[in-house]
C-alpha cells in the first residue's frame, strides 16, 4: 500500500550530515572531548564564552576536515572563512555558533552508492566545519533547565548533499556510505547512538514531469532506521496533503521515534535571521598545496577502491564485496582470513555464519569472539575435506563458546570426516543392497531418489562421510 | 608629589633607593583617595597593591627584579580581565563579575613587576567618547577652562585612564582604542596616548567591543614612557589568532628623535573650517617644527577619509552586537529573573545595558540582518578596504602623517550634544587609523586660549611603531610640553 501510494510520485531527498570530528580537543579550545564525562567537566574559559576569550583554530580538526573532503572526492578550498551564526539559546554560550557560511573548507564532491538499479552517484554540495552547542537538560528539575557545556565547542563537519536521492533506501545507503568513508579515514567514529553522526533530511514530493515540491526538513535523525522511517512518513504526509488539495508548508520538523511521526517544529516564517558575518576573531583560513598534498598521500585505501580490488583479486560478486567493505574492520578481518585461501568459501563463512553469530550476540566485528586466525583454520579444515560444512558449523559454535581452535574441537568431538573411499564404498553398498525396490525405481527414471540414497549413506556414517565422495560413489554404482 | 614623575624617572628613583615601591604605591593610593571626585577608578585594589609593592621591594632587596620598572604602580582600564579583581567594563551587566583569569596584557605588566592600583573607569563596553556612558558615572577631566568652573569631559572611552595619568592618580595606565578611545582622551587631558598596530598587542582577556578594531595601548606622560610601556605589553600571543607574529622591536632602547630626511604628510581631507583656530595653528606650527628639525613636509590626499566615520559606525556596532550576545544572564554577570528564557534575556539585557550600548547593539543587529547586510555591512567593508589602500598609497610617499587628534578640545560635561551622531564626530580623526589597522599616537602640543590641551596625532604604516615613536619623541623633545592641570579637587 505504502509503496504503491508513493510509487506514482517522485521523492526528492537531500541530506545534511553532522559528523563529529574525531579529535581529542575542541575546534577552538584545548578542552577534551570524551563522551559521557561528568557534566561541565570539559569546559574551558573559551567554551563558556567568558569575557575576552578568543578562539584559536585546532589544526588537527582542519586536517580531519580536509581528509574527509578528499575521501568524498571533493574540492578542497585553499581559502575558507569562519562566520558567526548569531542566535540566543541557553546552551550557546557565545550567543553565536562559529561556522562556515559562504566559504566552506570543502566544496563539491560525490559518493557512489549501490541501488537496485546499480551504481548511483550522489553529489556532495559542501563540507564545512562548525562548533557544536552545549546540551540542555530539561528533566533534572521541575523549574529549571540545566546546561551541560561539555559538548560546547566540539568540532562538527556538516556534509551537505545535493538533492540527488529519490527513495528512503537511497538516503540510507548514502548516509551509510558517508559514514563508512569517514570511519575508514578515522575522521569521525560514526557512532550514531552517541550522536557522533546525525542527519537532517530534506524531503519533497512531486508528480513526474511537474516542478519540484515544497520541502520539509526533518532534524536530528540518529539511526538508519529512523532516517528510513522519517522519510517514508514524511513523503506520505506530503502526498496526502497534496492529494487533499492542500499545500505543503516549508518548515522544520521533528521525528518522534516512539510514534514514527514527524511534527512541525518551526515554519519558514519563524526561521531565525542568523545574521552571519565573518568572525573577526579569526583570520581567513588558508591552506597551502604542499600541506594538502601531504594529507592526500596519507589517505588510506577507501571502500570503493577496496571493493574494486576485492572483485579483481578474489573474484567477489559486487554484492558480497559491498557488504564486506562497508565497514573497515570487516574488510580487514576478511583480508586476514582470505590470504592464501579459497575466497568463495571465506566470503560465505564471513558474511554467512560469522555475521549471523555476531548478529545474534549483538556484537560488532571488532569484538568478535572468533578471531580471523581461528576462522581461517576452520576454513582450512573444510577445504582439505577434514570436516563437512555441517560439521564446520558445529565447530564454529563451539569455538564461539570455548574459544578453542578448530583442530582441537574436531579432535575432541571426533568430528573428522571419513574420506577413505573403501570405507565409504562399503557404506554405500549397505544402503543400495538394503533398498532394492528404490534402486529399481531409480533406474526406471525416478531421479529424485538419488538424494534418498545419499541421505541414508550419510546417516549411516553419522554424518562423517565426505559427501562429495558419497555422491560420486552412488552415482557410479547406480549407473553400472 | 611631583608632577614630573614618569615611568622613566620612577625607575631611577627606585633604582637609587630614593623611594620604595611601597612608599610610591601608598602615595598614589593617597592621590586616588584625594582625587575621588574625579571618579577615575571603578575599583581600587588597595590591599593587593600594597602587598604586591612589598613583594617588589623584597625582589629589589634580593636583586631579582622582574624588570627595570619593577614596583611602579599603574592603573588599568576596567576592560582588562584581572584575576580576582572585579572587571566590569563599566557596565551594570558585569558589575559583579570577578574573573578567575588574567588578560595577556595585564599578565605582561605583572611579569614586568608593575603594580596595579586598580581598575579605571571608562565608557560602558568602551562605547563613547566622553566617559558619560559608564554605569559608575562620568569621569571628570582634571583640566578646567580658565574661563569657567564647569567640569569637562576627559574624553573616552579610556576617560579614567587618561584623567588618572593627567591628575597623577597613576603614572601610566592601560587603555584600549577601537575608534580613538586612547588618543581622544589623551588629547583632552594633555597626555600621550598610543594605539599600536592592529595585532601588535594581544586582545586575549580584554572585554571585546569590536574585535577587528580593538587594540590595547598605553596612556603616559611622555613619549619615552609610551615606548617603555609598549615594550612591556606588546608581542605575539598564540591565544589571539589576530596577534601578529612580526617580531617586536626594542622601542625604548631604539628611540631616536632624529628625523632628518623623513617625509611627513599633511592630509588635505583633515582640513576643515570647523576646526578651532588654535588647533589649526598648532597643526601648522608642528609641521613647521618638523621641517625645521630636518623633515620634508608634503601635502597628501586620503580621499576616503570622510567615509571612515559612517563605515566605522556600521562595522563596530555589527561586531559589538555579536560580541555582547554572551552577556545573557545565563553563566555570569547580572541576571534578572524572568518567566521563561526569553523573558529573562529581555529583562537582564534591558536592565544590564545602558542606552548607548543598546543603541549600538540595535544598529549592529540591523546592519547584519538579511536584506540589509549587503547594503550596510558589505558596503562598509568595501569602504574599509578603500581607506586601507588610501594609506598604503600615502605611505609610499611619506614616513608619517600628522593630523589633529580631535576636532575640539575638551568640552563641558553638561554640553555633551544630545544627538549621538554629533558625539560620534569626536572620533573623526582617529577612526580611519583603526579601520586601516595602523599605529597612531596623540601627543600634547600646547594649550589653547582656555588653557586646555591640544593634541596632535601622528600615524605611520603598520608595525612601524618605532618610527612613530621617533617622530613623536622629536616633537616632544623640541616643545617640551610641561603644562599640568591645577588640582582643583584638592581644595
Amino acid at each position: 500500500m505504502v509503496a504503491q501510494m508513493i510509487e506514482s510520485w517522485n521523492l526528492v531527498i537531500g541530506i545534511e550530515i553532522h559528523a563529529q570530528v574525531n579529535s581529542k580537543s575542541k575546534l577552538f579550545s584545548p578542552s577534551p572531548t570524551d563522551f559521557g564525562s561528568k557534566p561541565n567537566s570539559q569546559v574551558s574559559l573559551i567554551d563558556a564564552a567568558m569575557p575576552g576569550m578568543l578562539p584559536v583554530i585546532n589544526k588537527f580538526c582542519i586536517e580531519q576536515a580536509v581528509k574527509s573532503g578528499i575521501g568524498l572526492n571533493a574540492k578542497i578550498n585553499k581559502k575558507s572563512i569562519f562566520d558567526r551564526k548569531n542566535y540566543f539559546y541557553q546552551d550557546l554560550p557565545q550567543g553565536y555558533q562559529i561556522s562556515q557560511f559562504k566559504d566552506p573548507i570543502v566544496g563539491e564532491g560525490f559518493v557512489e552508492i549501490e541501488t537496485e538499479n546499480g551504481q548511483k552517484k550522489i553529489g556532495v554540495e559542501r563540507l564545512h566545519l562548525e562548533q557544536d552547542a552545549g546540551k540542555s537538560l530539561h528533566d533534572q528539575d521541575p523549574n529549571f533547565t540545566f546546561v551541560d557545556l561539555n559538548r560546547s565547542g566540539i568540532a562538527l563537519m556538516e556534509i551537505v548533499s545535493k538533492p540527488d536521492m529519490s527513495s528512503p533506501e537511497e538516503a540510507v545507503e548514502y548516509v551509510r556510505k558517508v559514514r563508512s568513508i569517514l570511519r575508514y579515514l578515522g575522521t569521525c567514529d560514526g557512532n550514531m547512538e552517541q550522536g557522533s553522526l546525525r542527519a537532517d533530511v530534506n524531503v519533497s514530493v512531486n508528480k513526474p514531469g511537474n516542478e519540484l515540491g515544497t520541502r520539509c526538513e526533518i532534524k536530528n535523525l540518529n539511526s538508519f532506521k529512523f532516517i528510513h522511517a522519517a522519510i517514508v512518513y514524511e513523503a506520505k504526509r506530503q502526498i496526502k496533503l497534496i492529494e487533499q488539495g492542500e499545500s505543503v508548508n516549508q518548515e522544520t520538523r521533528l521525528f518522534n521515534t516512539q510514534s514514527g511521526e514527524t511534527r512541525s517544529m518551526r515554519s519558514k516564517e519563524d526561521a531565525h535571521d542568523y545574521r552571519y558575518f565573518p568572525d573577526p576573531d579569526l583570520l581567513p583560513l588558508t591552506l597551502d598545496d604542499d600541506w594538502i598534498k601531504v594529507l592526500q598521500d596519507s589517505i588510506p585505501e577507501l571502500p570503493d577502491q577496496i571493493k574494486k580490488r576485492f572483485i579483481n583479486e578474489y573474484s567477489l560478486s559486487s554484492y558480497d564485496a559491498n557488504i564486506i567493505v562497508s565497514d573497515k574492520a570487516t574488510s580487514e578481518y576478511f583480508e586476514d582470513v582470505v590470504k592464501n585461501r579459497n575466497p568463495k568459501l571465506v566470503t560465505t563463512w564471513v558474511t554467512g555464519e560469522l555475521f549471523s553469530i555476531l548478529n545474534k550476540k549483538n556484537l560488532i566485528i571488532e569484538d568478535s569472539p572468533i578471531t580471523s586466525k581461528q576462522l581461517g583454520e576452520l576454513v582450512d579444515n573444510i577445504e582439505n575435506g577434514k570436516i563437512s560444512n555441517r560439521q564446520a558449523k558445529e565447530v564454529l559454535e563451539e569455538m564461539c563458546e570455548s574459544g578453542k581452535g578448530a583442530l582441537e574441537i574436531i579432535d575432541e568431538k571426533g568430528l573428522s570426516q571419513i574420506s577413505d573411499e573403501n570405507e565409504i564404498e562399503s557404506l554405500v553398498d549397505i544402503v543400495l543392497n538394503s533398498n532394492p525396490e528404490n534402486v529399481k525405481k531409480y533406474k526406471n527414471g525416478k531421479d529424485k531418489l538419488f538424494g534418498f540414497f545419499v541421505g541414508e549413506a550419510m546417516k549411516l556414517s553419522k554424518g562423517k562421510a565426505n559427501p562429495k565422495i558419497v555422491n560420486d560413489l552412488i552415482k557410479k554404482k547406480l549407473s553400472q | 608629589m611631583k608632577d614630573s614623575y614618569t615611568l622613566k624617572s620612577l625607575a631611577t628613583l627606585l633604582e637609587n633607593n630614593k623611594i620604595s615601591s611601597k612608599e610610591l604605591t601608598s602615595e598614589y593610593l593617597k592621590n586616588i583617595e584625594r582625587g575621588k571626585e574625579l571618579n577615575c577608578y571603578n575599583t581600587v585594589s588597595k590591599e593587593k597593591a600594597l602587598i604586591d609593592a612589598e613583594k617588589s621591594d623584597e625582589r629589589r632587596k634580593n636583586q631579582n627584579l622582574r624588570s627595570k620598572f619593577d614596583g611602579i604602580p599603574i592603573g588599568i582600564k576596567d576592560l582588562f580581565c584581572t584575576k580576582g579583581v572585579t572587571t566590569t567594563a563599566s557596565s551594570k551587566i558585569l558589575s559583579n563579575f570577578v574573573p578567575n583569569y588574567e588578560s595577556t596584557v595585564t599578565q605582561k605588566c605583572d611579569d614586568a613587576g608593575l603594580i596595579s592600583l586598580g581598575k579605571l573607569n571608562c565608557d560602558e563596553f568602551a562605547m563613547g567618547s566622553t566617559n558619560k556612558t559608564s554605569f559608575f558615572g562620568p569621569v571628570m577631566n582634571p583640566w578646567k577652562s580658565v574661563n569657567s568652573n564647569n567640569k569637562l569631559v576627559p574624553g573616552g572611552s579610556s576617560g579614567g585612564s587618561a584623567a588618572a595619568v593627567s591628575g597623577d592618580l597613576c603614572v601610566a595606565s592601560l587603555g584600549t582604542d577601537t575608534g580613538g578611545s586612547i588618543r581622544q582622551p589623551a588629547s583632552f587631558t594633555g597626555t600621550v596616548g598610543l594605539k599600536p598596530s592592529y595585532g601588535r598587542v594581544s586582545r586575549w582577556g580584554i572585554v571585546a567591543f569590536a574585535s577587528s578594531l580593538d587594540q590595547a595601548g598605553p596612556i603616559t606622560k611622555t613619549v619615552e614612557d609610551a615606548a617603555i610601556f609598549l615594550d612591556i605589553i606588546s608581542g605575539h600571543d598564540e591565544k589571539d589568532s589576530t596577534s601578529s607574529v612580526n617580531p617586536k622591536e626594542n622601542y625604548y632602547e631604539n628611540l631616536n628623535p632624529d628625523i632628518k630626511g623623513m617625509k611627513i604628510g599633511i592630509p588635505k581631507e583633515f582640513r576643515s573650517d570647523k576646526l578651532p583656530a588654535s588647533t589649526q595653528k598648532s597643526w601648522d606650527e608642528c609641521a613647521d617644527l618638523l621641517k625645521t628639525n630636518g623633515a620634508e613636509i608634503l601635502d597628501i590626499s586620503l580621499p576616503y577619509t570622510m567615509s571612515a566615520l559612517p563605515a566605522y559606525y556600521i562595522i563596530a556596532p555589527a561586531e559589538a552586537s555579536s560580541n555582547l550576545a554572551r552577556y545573557d544572564g545565563v553563566r555570569y554577570g547580572l541576571r534578572v529573573k524572568g518567566n521563561n528564557l526569553i523573558d529573562m534575556y529581555e529583562k537582564t539585557r534591558s536592565e544590564g545595558f545602558g542606552d548607548e550600548v543598546k543603541r549600538r547593539i540595535l544598529i549592529g543587529t540591523y546592519v547584519l540582518s538579511s536584506g540589509y547586510y549587503d547594503a550596510y555591512y558589505i558596503k562598509a567593508q568595501k569602504i574599509r578596504s578603500l581607506i586601507k589602500s588610501d594609506y598604503v598609497e600615502a605611505f609610499k610617499k611619506v614616513d608619517a602623517i600628522l593630523t589633529p587628534s580631535t576636532p575640539s578640545t575638551a568640552f563641558e560635561i553638561a554640553n555633551e550634544p544630545s544627538d549621538p551622531v554629533q558625539n560620534y564626530l569626536n572620533d573623526i580623526f582617529t577612526v580611519p587609523v583603526n579601520l586601516a589597522g595602523l599605529p597612531g599616537i596623540s601627543i600634547p602640543f600646547t594649550n589653547d586660549e582656555n588653557n586646555l590641551p591640544i593634541g596632535l596625532q601622528l600615524i605611520t604604516n603598520s608595525f612601524e611603531e618605532q618610527k612613530l615613536l621617533n617622530v613623536a619623541r622629536n616633537i616632544e623633545k623640541t616643545i617640551n610640553y610641561s603644562e599640568t592641570p591645577e588640582k582643583w579637587w584638592l581644595k
